[in-house]
């Protein structure tokens, strides 16, 4: 391949590239993100390869991997073009009837489509499955549609025109009003106006600056962040490259979390390849801009997500956040003007470009316009990643996209915002989620994770849950934070062994106050959100662990006890196998029961019972 | 042996103690772990006091100062995995290998480990085994997925006998 | 120059200077215990809260990290910044309850005991407060970075390498000089030296007049070392009394 020289050399590449397109032939696409990886799709690849060749069908049908379809619950996913016929959960077995009945014989085979739980409805396209129906997919949709190891999958689809547009039509400082006047918010938690931060690092004088992909991801429960990385590499690198020349910066990073090998791969793969198509280097589609990309693993601290200690790690030491009484923007990387953000929110940045301001804020809602990818899982019956206008309710994100409650249970909460966010419950399904009403409503937006419990859920636990997790994240510079949550974590966890006190909600807020108050960083200062909303939503249920020693929901283990209903037990056994600490008593066929004193509440008897017999109390 | 190891990564990142993350990393995934001795080698390369490797060794979850295990399980501790029984598995995986998370068998043939959230939300609850993802996995499946890999290193041992 | 307005008065500052070093130069109290005028700030202990009016911002913060800038208006005092202090302190106490140090600083913020209330930090104090002074002190005043931080969050501690006795302590004490706990101990014993926290034990060099121990060895190569001067040796030969 030719370096591309100029804007003319890219446009005719996407023509050539369009016109080798046979828009009637079949392509059979699988998802590679890891999802569906960890359910053998690379397995099911091949199979597709083998089926084809022993039909001698090569010729006529392609095979193609692509980026994550976002749909992982019901992977592996295998999507016929251009029916867009939708399979889910394929296994290799089934190759051989798919090629047969669907490319050959042009029909769909049934028992593989997507089956409403609630329903029982089957959908044969893609697009007609109620998780996709409701969705808005401008920044994720094109995931399914190109190879991420293959950028002229991407060039095809007018992937760089943004970047070539603006490196010749516009200047910098054009760029720059474009992306202020579209109002875009920062997609990494706080929402903070990327524009203005950029025009801060612009403004800052300095030779050198730079910007920065910041995917190490680490909240739990959010992983749209890996996905797009490693589904459309590109999108990402394109954002990169028209922000650098917003800026002015000519180095630039992306910092990966070690975690997501794939991601890795894919990201370094698509630099390269960019590099060689004279995407990435110097003077770029010879418009004298000079732009080159570093890849940078993370290795494994939630802590290094926080912008200055990302930057510490990329200058090769422990991660630990500084002050920022002086803004990244202004000194960041080196001590030179960076500009940081996530990888959703450069993915957003061609997108700007291409459909322009005005198109760009009509999507979402009052100033938090655009579309959020949100990670929607839990107890919830569809999972997987989702992308919808700002100001979409909840209540339309858990029961339309989300299909409700698994197992028909009755919905308690949802956590968004990670460990900063907080849990919100079902009297504010209906208010539209964007960054200022999350917080109002005493949670966050963070990177997007949307994590759905269910009366099985105990609040106090999932509380306990995040302290633990905080604790052990916090990198223990500042006394608030690295003692404090720990004092947090210790009154949560005697209140789930029962052993909790009437001051202890009283010391919970005081020590919230101190951590918001006096932390050195954003991981402090919001730390304390998982337990200030569940104690504000939630208080009764704290009340009944410290008062009745009781926990409702039946997950504090010390306030719990497994017994079996002799009337649901006939006596299988099964229970009595797999029960490590052998506490389950009994003689086969008749009804066994459970000895208190060596039950260790594992649970696994409950797991095993096929009778429901099993309860807990 | 690690003085090879550190003499390529020194020549791969010409010895720019920026790179140090990417140093330790690449020395681990050759050596398996960060023995005390490429450590002290490296700062001796690098002419920067052991103390500053010894904090990003200890400071980073990825990286390990003790050999891990031939076969590293990791639990996901994600949100997600939580809510639907992670600490069940975690529990039933510590019960059958009998060590703690965080710990290695007595043989060094697996080594538990709990990681924060490795964004395969909607498959959790989700159990890393040397990079394979088991999704939707249960406390009922732990013995079978421990058994096969079990078999799995034995015949790996067998191989190089 | 920079003019600003503490508790209402105005002072002088320079540019460039923190907040904490501003207000002590000018004979304003703050308490603190991480901040050491011969190093960067560094933010950690939490304890020199004080609350910064710049434009319409009102924010509470700690002084050490705040730079000083022209026409802010602080209050070392308000309600807010004794109760961040207050509750900080309190938090401080549990790390390093049998501290002198800290018990009268603690007392000084109306703190008689460890607050009933919250639980102590589980194992008992080792008078350690996390702060840092001793990492910094020996690795960006002295030199050799013999001690550093291990692990993370409430694990957190301070270490030779590997837990280990450090080969490239000189012994010089600048450690157990800056921490403000006093929970580095040093004792000479005869011709040996021992910081019995780092696990360190090193060789005394003697006097040639007087035959006292008076440096450990490995401090005087350090020097040697550092500053490539050959007649510097022949001036450790005696000990500062004798010379």
């Amino acid at each position: 391949m030719n370096r591309l020289t100029s804007k003319s050399d890219l446009e005719r590449l996407q023509k050539e590239l369009a016109s080798r397109k046979e828009p009637e032939r079949p392509v059979v696409t699988l998802c590679q993100g890891t999802g569906c990886r960890a359910y053998a799709s690379e397995k099911i690849h091949n199979a597709f390869k083998k089926e084809l060749a022993s039909r001698g069908l090569t010729d006529q049908v392609s095979v193609k991997s692509t980026g994550c379809h976002g749909f992982c619950e019901q992977g592996p996913i295998v999507v016929i073009l251009p029916d867009e016929i939708c399979y889910c959960r394929v296994k290799p077995e089934d190759i051989p009837e798919i090629v047969e009945t669907t490319l050959l014989e042009k029909k769909t085979v049934d028992r593989l489509l997507f089956t409403d739980p609630v329903s029982g409805e089957k959908f044969a396209r893609e697009s007609e499955i109620p998780f996709y129906k409701y969705q808005r997919r401008v920044i994720f949709g094109k995931n399914r549609l190109v190879d991420p190891q293959n950028i002229e999958d991407y060039i095809a689809l007018e992937g760089y025109s943004a970047l070539a547009h603006a490196l010749t039509e516009m200047s910098p400082d054009k760029v720059l009003l474009e992306v202020k006047k579209a109002n875009l918010r920062g997609r990494g938690g706080a929402g903070f106006p990327t524009g203005i931060k950029w025009e801060t690092t612009r403004n800052t004088p300095g030779e050198k600056k730079y910007v920065i992909v910041n995917a190490d991801e680490g909240d739990p429960g959010a992983y749209m962040d890996r996905s797009i990385l490693e589904g459309n590499p590109h999108l990402v690198l394109e954002g990169l490259a028209i922000g650098a020349y917003a800026v002015g910066a000519r180095e630039g990073y992306v910092f990966v979390r070690q975690e997501y090998p794939l991601a890795l791969e894919n990201i370094t793969e698509a630099v390269e390849q960019a590099r060689e198509y004279g995407l990435l280097g110097k003077n770029i589609l010879g418009s004298g801009f000079d732009f080159d990309v570093k890849v940078k693993r993370g290795a494994g601290a939630f802590v290094s997500g926080e912008s200055s200690a990302l930057i510490s790690a990329i200058e090769g030491s422990a991660g630990e956040p500084r002050p920022k009484h002086v803004n990244a923007a202004i000194s960041g990387l080196w001590g030179k003007p960076t500009s940081l953000n996530n990888v959703e929110t450069w993915a957003n940045v061609p997108l700007i470009m291409k459909e322009g301001s005005d198109w760009y804020s009509g999507l979402g809602s009052d100033n938090n316009p655009g579309t959020k990818i949100f990670s929607l899982v839990g107890k919830v019956n569809n999972t997987g990643l989702i992308e919808v206008p700002m100001g979409t309710p909840l209540r339309t994100i858990i029961y339309d996209i989300g299909g409700g409650i698994k197992e028909g249970k009755k919905f308690k909460a949802v956590q968004t915002g990670g460990p900063s966010g907080g849990c919100i419950p079902e009297e504010h399904l209906d208010v539209p989620v964007d960054f200022d009403r999350l917080n109002q409503m005493g949670s966050m937006m963070g990177s997007g994770g949307m994590i759905v419990m269910d009366e099985n859920s105990c609040m106090v636990d999932v509380a306990k849950y995040f302290m633990q997790f905080l604790m052990e994240e916090s990198c223990g510079k500042c006394t608030s934070c690295r003692e404090g949550i720990k004092k947090m974590h210790d009154i949560l966890e005697k209140i789930t062994l029962g052993e909790g006190c009437e001051t202890d909600l009283q010391q919970l807020e005081d020590l919230a106050w101190i951590i918001e108050n006096t932390s050195l960083c954003a991981l402090g200062s919001t730390a304390s959100n998982p337990v200030l909303s569940t104690l504000k939503y939630f208080r009764e249920e704290y009340e009944t662990h410290i008062k009745d020693k009781c926990c409702p929901a039946g997950v504090c283990k010390a306030l719990i006890r497994y017994t079996i209903e002799p009337e649901h037990c006939n006596g299988c056994g099964r229970c009595k196998k797999v029960c490590s600490v052998d506490a389950v008593e009994g003689n086969k066929g008749s009804p066994m029961t459970i000895n208190q004193e060596f039950c260790i509440r594992c649970g696994i008897c409950q797991e095993a019972c096929r009778f429901n017999a099993v309860l807990v109390e | 042996m690690y003085k090879d190891t550190i003499d390529r990564v020194m020549e791969k990142y010409q010895g720019n103690p920026q790179e140090i993350l990417e140093m330790l990393l690449d020395i681990q995934e050759e050596e398996k772990y960060l023995p005390k001795e490429a450590l002290s080698c490296l700062a001796e390369k690098l002419d920067i006091p052991v103390a500053r490797l010894y904090r990003i060794a200890k400071f980073y979850e990825a990286l390990s100062l003790k050999p891990m295990g031939d076969c590293q399980v990791h639990v996901c501790t994600g949100t997600a995995c939580h809510v639907r029984g992670a600490p069940r598995i975690l529990d039933e995986l510590s019960q059958q290998l009998g060590i703690k998370a965080g710990e290695v068998t007595p043989d060094q043939s697996f080594g538990l480990k709990t990681v924060s959230c490795v964004g395969a939300c909607a498959l959790g609850p989700v159990v890393v085994v040397n990079g394979e993802h088991h999704g939707d996995m249960s406390a009922l499946k732990v013995s079978k997925m421990l058994k096969q890999y079990a078999e799995e290193l034995k015949e790996k041992e067998k191989k190089q006998a | 120059m920079i003019t600003l307005t503490i508790n209402g008065k105005k002072y002088e500052a320079q540019k460039g200077q923190n907040l904490l070093q501003a207000a002590i130069d000018n004979g304003i109290e703050i308490p603190h215990l991480c901040y050491h005028e011969k190093l960067p700030p560094y933010g950690g202990c939490r304890l020199c809260q004080v609350e910064v009016t710049k434009g319409e911002k009102v924010e509470l913060t700690t002084s050490c990290t705040y730079p000083v800038s022209q026409g802010i208006q602080v209050e070392t005092e308000t309600p807010r910044v004794q109760k961040a202090r207050r509750l900080v302190m309190e938090l401080i106490l549990t790390m390093a309850p049998d501290s002198p140090e800290i018990q009268q600083m603690a007392r000084k913020l109306g703190i008689e005991t460890i607050p009933g209330g919250f639980p102590s930090s589980g194992e008992k104090g080792d008078d350690c407060i996390k702060c840092g002074l001793c990492v910094r002190a020996c690795e960006e005043l002295v030199g050799p970075g013999s001690i550093t931080f291990s692990s993370k969050g409430p694990e957190r501690k301070v270490v030779p390498p590997f837990e280990e006795e450090p080969e490239s302590c000189i012994g010089c004490g600048t450690c157990v000089h800056v921490c403000p706990t006093g929970c580095i101990s040093m004792e000479d014993l005869g011709r040996k030296r021992k910081l019995e926290r780092w696990k360190r034990v090193l060789s005394m060099k003697v006097c040639n007049d007087c035959s006292s121990a008076y440096i450990p060895k490995a401090q005087v190569d350090y020097y040697l070392k550092r500053t490539g001067d050959p007649y510097l040796a022949e001036w450790f030969d005696l000990c500062p009394d004798c010379r």
